[in-house]
């Protein structure tokens, strides 16, 4: 059975939501505030778990240095401090919601975190302490 | 993928099954049971679940989803007694495992109507009661 570990980490960055097809009231209805051309922010708290045996030697299922280097390098660093939208690929031409979001961080972790000894089980990124997904992955759902 | 938003109410309520004597409510509700009533601040989170739309980039269209909550649950129960005030509970003990029940079944009477290509599907309802308890429910 294996064991499931998470670490949070925190960005904050601005996007804007609006599907350049469609008009401007329609985005309006689509995306509320969240279309408002000029952008706007949020600070982003990501859960990122982790599945594996504790190895029988360190007791660790996974070196959280580790974690926490990938987790920085690939999602914090490129992220934090940024405009979505301008500033860090896909989102020139993907729309920046929290769902989109999330398939693009487990993109970016999937190859560093499903080791020979681990993989990664999913994530939960919170837009607001009110609105969260769960992300396991294109094959879970 | 799953996509979960989170809803606050305020009510008051009152264990007690109309099964059981007075002495059986005080011992099975104990401080719950007092005929006065007493409130919670509810901490109310939908869960839903489907497929991210390709056009839209989301799961849900979250104003359609507040507009139901608003509309069925949280405009009926914010700053209410529920159990005089709630048609559900004028016979069932309004427990929050009876509570999530009727959140459950409220939206699910409408989620057709509001969703109407069935997307996304609702997944759970969870209600804290207080940060001590938790109550999940899922559709399933």
């Amino acid at each position: 059975m294996a064991m499931l570990i998470t670490r949070r980490v925190d960005f904050s960055a601005s996007h804007v939501c609006s599907n350049p097809q469609l008009t401007e009231s329609e985005n309006r209805a689509l995306y509320g505030a969240a279309a408002n051309p000029h952008g706007h922010g949020h600070n982003y708290v990501l859960e990122v778990t982790v599945a594996g045996d504790p190895d029988p030697v360190t007791g660790m299922v996974m070196d959280l240095k580790y974690l926490k280097e990938v987790l920085n390098r690939e999602v914090v660093e490129p992220m934090d401090h940024r405009m979505l939208n301008r500033e860090v690929p896909p989102f020139e031409r993907v729309i920046p919601t929290t769902e989109n979001l999330a398939i693009e961080v487990w993109r970016r972790l999937l190859p560093h975190l499903n080791t020979r000894s681990t993989r990664l089980h999913s994530i939960r990124l919170y837009e607001t302490e009110d609105l969260f997904v769960d992300y396991r992955g294109s094959e879970a759902g | 993928m799953r996509l979960t938003r989170r809803y606050k109410f305020c009510a008051s309520h009152r264990l007690h099954a109309a099964a059981l004597s007075d002495e059986e409510n005080r011992a099975v509700y104990g401080k719950c049971n007092n005929p006065y009533g007493h409130g919670h601040d509810y901490v109310l989170e939908i869960c839903v679940k489907g497929p991210v739309d390709a056009e839209t980039g989301r799961v849900v269209n979250v104003a359609v989803l507040d507009q139901l909550v608003n509309a069925r649950i949280l405009r009926e129960l914010d700053h209410k007694f529920l159990n005089v005030e709630v048609a559900e509970f004028a016979d069932v003990s309004p427990t929050t495992e009876n509570l999530s029940l009727m959140v459950k079944n409220r939206l699910l009477a409408e989620w057709i109507d509001t969703f109407t290509d069935g997307r996304p599907a609702l997944e759970l309802v969870r209600i804290q009661e207080t940060k001590r308890n938790t109550i999940e429910v899922g559709t399933e």
